[in-house]
C-alpha cells in the first residue's frame, strides 16, 4: 500500500490525542505545514517536543494544542522571545503547560538513545547547571570504570510520532537531506510513527543514485507527503531561504493572545491546505526567498555488474 | 552612541560601543583556533578576526556546520549561508559530541541575561524557576559550550541588573560557587574574559572577576555603579585598545553593511 498521502490524512492517521509528538528540524526544515494542520484538526492534549520550539510551537501553544512542551531553547531565533510560550509558562494562557527542559546536547542525547534503544545516554554536560535540580530525567550515575567520577545521564526519548521534512523522497519514503540535518534522522528512528513531508517526490532510481545522502530510510516512515514550501517561514536548503521578515513580524503578531489568534484565523484556520497558504503568501514573496544555484560536483558510484 | 575618537593614535576613528566590543573580542581569537560562534556580535568578531589576524580561524555553529564561510550576514545560527561552502555539516548530536565534548572547540562565545562574579551565566529564568518573573529562552547549547570549550568568552552590556553577585539560575557553569571546582565536576576549560560596553574583565586564580581594562572615557565609578558587587580592579588598569580604521571599514562596509547588529549604535 502506498505511503503517499496528503497532510490532512497523515496527521489524522498518525496523531492521537495525548500523544508525544516530535517536530524535527533545527532552524532548517521545520515542519510548519504539519503544525498548522495539527492546529486545524483541533488537538488539545499533545506533548510537544522540539529542541527549538520556534514559531511553530508558539502557534500550537496559542491554539491550545499543547499540554506540555519538552525543549532546550525557547526563543525566536535571531529576534528574541517566544511570546505565546512565555504567556503559557508565566501566566497559563491559554492553558497551563508543563515544561521538560534540557540543554541542546541533553535533548539530542535523549533522542540518540531513543533511536538506538539504549537504556540511557551519558554526557559531559549539565553537571554544575541548575537543570538537574528541576528535571528528574537528568541524573548522575557512578562511572562503572572509574568510581571517582560521576556521569550525567538522560533517558531515551521515543516519541509516539515524529514529523520530519526533507528536500526529496521516493514514494517508499527514502529521503535525501542536505544542508543542516540537525535532529531529523534520530527523530525519525526514535519514533513509533513517522510522517515525512518533502519539497518534491522523485522516482526511486533518482533516490538510489546517491545512497549516502539518504538520511531517512523508508523502512521507518509511515506517511509520505509532497508539500512544496511546507517549511516556510523556515527554509529548505537549495529551495528557498528563511523568511526573516516573518520571524521579525511574529514579534508584533504575538504581542497579545488576541492578536495571535487573529493571525491564526487568517493564516491557519483561514486556509485548508499548504497550497492555499502558499497562494496567499504570493509569488513576489516566494521569489524573494529563492537562492541562486550552487550545484555540488556529481560523484561516481560506479557500476560493478 | 559614539565614544568619540581615539586621540592617542595617529588616525582618529569614530566607533560605537558595539564596534569596540567586536574588535576587542576579535583580539581574543588566535589563527589556529576553532571557535563555536553565535549570531550577532560574536559572529562579527569571528569574521573580523578571520579577515585580519586569524585567516585560518575555523568557525563552527551549534547547528552542525563546520568551518562555515558565510558570504552574507547569518541571521540565525542555522542560516543557510553557514551551510553553503562549509567544510562539513554534521548532525546536531555529532557537533555536540565529536566536536565540543571531544575537545575540538577551543573557544566558545556566550552572552546572558545575568552573569555573576564567578562567571556563572543565567539565560533560563529571572526569579524562581518554577514561577519565573521572566522566562528566558534557556540553555540551547550554552551549557555545553561553557562545560566543554577550552576557553569561553562572555559578551554582554554592562548593567547592574545583568551583573548580580550571584545568578538566579545557573544555565552555564562558570567557576561555580567556589566550593567545588570545575575539574571535580569533569568540566573542561572555563570563562576567560567578559567583554562589556564599559570594560574588559578577567578572572583571578580563585575564579573571581576583576577589571583588566576600561574603555576610553569610562571611569571606575561607572563600572562599579553597573556591577552588583564590589568589583576589584587590576593594579595596572589600562585603557582598552580601540578599533582602527581598517577594522571599522570592514565592520561597516563588509560584515554588517545594513547595520543589523551595529546600526543601533549601542
Amino acid at each position: 500500500m502506498t505511503k503517499v498521502t496528503d497532510m490532512t490524512n497523515a496527521i489524522s492517521g498518525a496523531v492521537d490525542e495525548g500523544d508525544t509528538v516530535y517536530l524535527g528540524g533545527f532552524t532548517h526544515l521545520i515542519p510548519f505545514a504539519a503544525g498548522h494542520e495539527i492546529i486545524r484538526q483541533g488537538y488539545e492534549d499533545l506533548h510537544l517536543v522540539r529542541a527549538t520550539p520556534d514559531l511553530v510551537f508558539d502557534q500550537l501553544i496559542a491554539a491550545g494544542c499543547a499540554s506540555s512542551v519538552t525543549f532546550s531553547w525557547a526563543g525566536n531565533p535571531g529576534v528574541g522571545s517566544l511570546r505565546a510560550f512565555r504567556r503559557a509558562v508565566e501566566d497559563g494562557v491559554p492553558n497551563e503547560i508543563a515544561i521538560d527542559e534540557y540543554s541542546h546536547f541533553g535533548l539530542v542525547s535523549r533522542l540518540f538513545a531513543g533511536a538506538r534503544d539504549m537504556p540511557f545516554a551519558p554526557l559531559r554536560s549539565l553537571v554544575g547547571s541548575g537543570l538537574p535540580e528541576h528535571n528528574d530525567h537528568i541524573r548522575t550515575v557512578e562511572n562503572p570504570f572509574d568510581p571517582d567520577e560521576s556521569v550525567c545521564v538522560v533517558p531515551p526519548l521515543k516519541p509516539d510520532v515524529s514529523i520530519v521534512r526533507a528536500q526529496r523522497a521516493s514514494p517508499e519514503g527514502d529521503a535525501h537531506i542536505w544542508g543542516i540535518s540537525g535532529d531529523v534522522t534520530d527523530a525519525a528512528f526514535a519514533a513509533d510513527t513517522v510522517v515525512l513531508a518533502v519539497e518534491e517526490l522523485v522516482d526511486t532510481e533518482a533516490l538510489r543514485s546517491d545512497p549516502n545522502r539518504t538520511e531517512i530510510p523508508g523502512t521507518v516512515v509511515d506517511y509520505v507527503v509532497e508539500e512544496p514550501y511546507g517549511s516556510h517561514p523556515s527554509y529548505t536548503q537549495g529551495y528557498y531561504g528563511r523568511d526573516n521578515d516573518a520571524y521579525l513580524d511574529w514579534n508584533e503578531v504575538s504581542e497579545s493572545h488576541e492578536s495571535t489568534l487573529e493571525w491564526l484565523d487568517e493564516w491557519v484556520y483561514g486556509v485548508d491546505t499548504r497550497r492555499e497558504y502558499v497562494e496567499k503568501l504570493g509569488v513576489d514573496r516566494l521569489l524573494d526567498l529563492e537562492p541562486t544555484h550552487d550545484y555540488a560536483e556529481p560523484i561516481d558510484m560506479g557500476r560493478y555488474a | 552612541m559614539s565614544r568619540g575618537d581615539a586621540t592617542d593614535s595617529d588616525e582618529s576613528v569614530d566607533y560605537t560601543d558595539t564596534e569596540l566590543m567586536i574588535t576587542r573580542a576579535a583580539q581574543e581569537l588566535r589563527n589556529d583556533d576553532t571557535v563555536l560562534v553565535g549570531v550577532g556580535v560574536p559572529n562579527l568578531a569571528c569574521n573580523l578576526a578571520k579577515r585580519t589576524h586569524a585567516p585560518d580561524l575555523q568557525m563552527i555553529y551549534e547547528s552542525g556546520t563546520v568551518d562555515s564561510n558565510p558570504d552574507a550576514l547569518p541571521l540565525s545560527i542555522g542560516d543557510p549561508v553557514l551551510a553553503t561552502g562549509a567544510r562539513s555539516i554534521v548532525p546536531m548530536y555529532e557537533g555536540f559530541s565529536r566536536y565540543l565534548q571531544g575537545g575540538r572547540v577551543d573557544v566558545g562565545f556566550l552572552g546572558g541575561a545575568q552573569i555573576d562574579k564567578r562567571g556563572n551565566i543565567n539565560s533560563t529564568a529571572i526569579g524562581d524557576y518554577g514561577d519565573p518573573t521572566v522566562r528566558l529562552p534557556g540553555s540551547g547549547g550554552a551549557c555545553e559550550i561553557s562545560s566543554n570549550a577550552h576557553r569561553t568568552l562572555i559578551i554582554a552590556p554592562h548593567q547592574k541588573r545583568r551583573f548580580p553577585e550571584s545568578v538566579d539560575f545557573v544555565t552555564s557553569p562558570g567557576y561555580l560557587d567556589g566550593e567545588e571546582s570545575r575539574e571535580d565536576l569533569g568540566l573542561r576549560g572555563g570563562p576567560e574574559a567578559v567583554i562589556t560596553d564599559k570594560a574588559v574583565m578577567k578572572f583571578d586564580d580563585d575564579g573571581e572577576l576583576y577589571v583588566e581594562t576600561l574603555h576610553p572615557g569610562v571611569t571606575r565609578e561607572e563600572v562599579q555603579a553597573a556591577t552588583g558587587w564590589e568589583i576589584r580592579f587590576a593594579d595596572d588598569v589600562t585603557a582598552t585598545p580601540t578599533p582602527d580604521a581598517d577594522e571599522i571599514r570592514l565592520i561597516r562596509e563588509e560584515l554588517d553593511p545594513d547595520g543589523v547588529y551595529t546600526g543601533g549604535g549601542d
